[in-house]
């Protein structure tokens, strides 16, 4: 296993993000984990990408703890993040080369590989353009390129998909099946396009109030709730009502920068 | 070498590519520079100090240098509100690493603001020793990385800007006016006087007139000796505190 979970909790002051969950993710895998709104996946996934310490639990991370090493745990995963984290005021080769001497890439090779990905992505022709001059599904797609450019043992995608079009999301999808099949890349993503996490992951784990209450193959979450479909079963599991998720943090900021923009 | 380095150069591109940062930090100096320059200098003068202009313009540059450093430090929260701190923080380098790129990147633009400014008061009638001017040239240094580090470390600490606001109001603001920038500390109060030594701020101000007009009210040794214990200590708790950042 290269990701394993052991009773896993994270509290913020009185209120529980994550709940005691366990899990474990199979070494060159794809597995989705999902949930709706507010239900601790990206909470889940700051802990295991060492940007938040857990309050309790063991989590093994390609055979070491990232509490204790975190480290030698960043080496081996790469993530693209469900906000935005690129710096806007660069460009978007910029971006790139920054990740790309952040995560150690050989200079020699690094220039290569940037524009690799920025024409898979289709950017390649405005590597030079400032970041903020970019739509939203360019960015993404930016984000998506920037996450592949080290080729990571683990991979995180937190909602990667998040606003693309169709054509994109397949496009992208197919770059990292062929990864996970090429260099047994593991891929743990999220997302609420329930279609695609039926169709490329292996496994599934469903989280909800901070604790996971069902884990199996698409096929075995299908059967277990007799639907026809990973949509119907999830909503059968999880319940009809509409989560309530408060702006974050940063969202209250972007919005405060908006106004003062204006 | 080469983290340090990217992460310095982003904070250079970042500075560059932003005309309103470049001239919107430039008119608080100017306006000190005119409005206390000209406004005080008949009676700085008519007291028998000499000319003003001589006497401020270091003082401004001191100035111009710390409030560039503690603004590029903050960019910190910036950096965590808009993502941005995410993308260094999973990244498999020493924290430390990238609190000196960030540093030195902050220090090196407040630097340049600070030379604009210098080169801003030559016109204006400040004169002063260009032989010294390297020794000046270091006590800016000292001052841009000192409160680079400070910013870093509060915008580590604080999550928003009204935070920001009220330690500026509360301590930057009267670290500058209690530091001998503006009106010279031999005369004034022995209240005053006895704050001074306790003010961090003070010794560059020192350090900057002291070295650029010949007129120090400590000394250079001392003024480079707290500056330097001084910077060493902010960047050691900054970068503690900078490594156990969450996002």
């Amino acid at each position: 296993m290269i990701i394993r979970i052991t009773n896993l909790s994270k509290k913020f002051n009185d209120f529980t993000a994550v709940d005691d969950i366990s899990f474990s993710v199979e070494k060159g895998s794809i597995f989705a984990f999902l949930g709706p709104n507010g239900a601790g996946k990206t909470t889940t996934i700051k802990i295991l990408t060492t940007l938040l310490r857990p309050s309790s639990g063991k989590i093994s991370l390609d055979g070491c703890d990232p509490v204790k090493n975190a480290k030698r745990a960043r080496r081996s995963f790469g993530i693209v993040f469900q906000d935005p984290s690129l710096d806007d005021e660069l460009t978007a080769f910029e971006n790139m080369e920054l990740h790309g001497v952040l995560y150690g890439i050989p200079k020699k090779i690094l220039g290569e590989n940037i524009r690799e990905l920025l024409e898979f992505v289709e950017l390649w022709g405005r590597h030079k353009e400032q970041v903020k001059n970019f739509s939203g599904g360019m960015k993404r797609r930016l984000e998506i390129a920037r996450g592949l450019l080290h080729h990571p043992r683990i991979l995180f995608l937190d909602e990667p998909t998040l606003g693309l079009d169709p054509q994109t999301r397949y496009h992208i999808w197919s770059y990292i099946k062929n990864m996970n099949q090429k260099e047994q890349t593991t891929v743990f993503f999220t997302t609420h396009n329930l279609d695609e996490a039926e169709r490329m992951a292996e496994k599934i784990a469903i989280i909800d109030e901070g604790k996971i209450i069902t884990q199996g193959s698409p096929q075995q979450l299908k059967e277990a709730t007799k639907m026809g479909s990973l949509e119907e079963a999830f909503i059968k599991l999880t319940g009809h009502h509409i989560r309530e998720q408060s702006p974050s943090h940063s969202d209250k900021m972007r919005r405060q920068h908006q106004l003062l923009k204006h | 070498m080469r983290i340090i380095y990217i992460l310095w150069l982003r904070q250079l591109k970042r500075y560059a590519r932003s005309k309103a940062r470049i001239v919107g930090s430039l008119c608080h100096p100017l306006l000190f520079l005119v409005a206390l320059g000209f406004g005080m200098g008949d009676i700085y003068e008519r007291a028998g100090e000499g000319d003003y202009i001589i006497f401020l313009s270091p003082g401004i540059i001191a100035m111009t240098t710390v409030f560039s450093s503690i603004f590029t430090g903050v960019d910190v929260i910036w950096d965590r509100k808009f993502g941005f701190l995410k993308e260094t923080l999973v990244a498999p380098v020493s924290r430390l690493k990238i609190m000196l790129g960030r540093t030195l990147g902050g220090a090196t633009t407040a630097m340049i603001q600070a030379l604009i400014v210098l080169g801003i008061t030559i016109p204006l009638g400040f004169e002063f020793n260009w032989l010294m001017l390297p020794f000046g040239l270091l006590f800016m240094l000292l001052i841009a990385i000192l409160f680079t580090a400070l910013g870093t470390t509060i915008g580590s600490v604080i999550k928003d800007l009204q935070a920001f606001h009220l330690i500026m109001n509360f301590v930057v603001m009267p670290m500058f006016f209690l530091s001998g920038a503006l009106f010279p500390v031999n005369g004034s109060s022995d209240i005053f006087r006895y704050i001074l030594h306790f003010n961090p701020l003070a010794y560059g101000v020192d350090g900057v007139r002291g070295s650029l007009t010949g007129d120090f009210y400590f000394n250079m040794p001392l003024n480079l000796t707290v500056l330097v214990i001084l910077t060493s200590i902010i960047l050691f708790i900054g970068s503690c505190i900078f490594s156990r950042i969450e996002a």
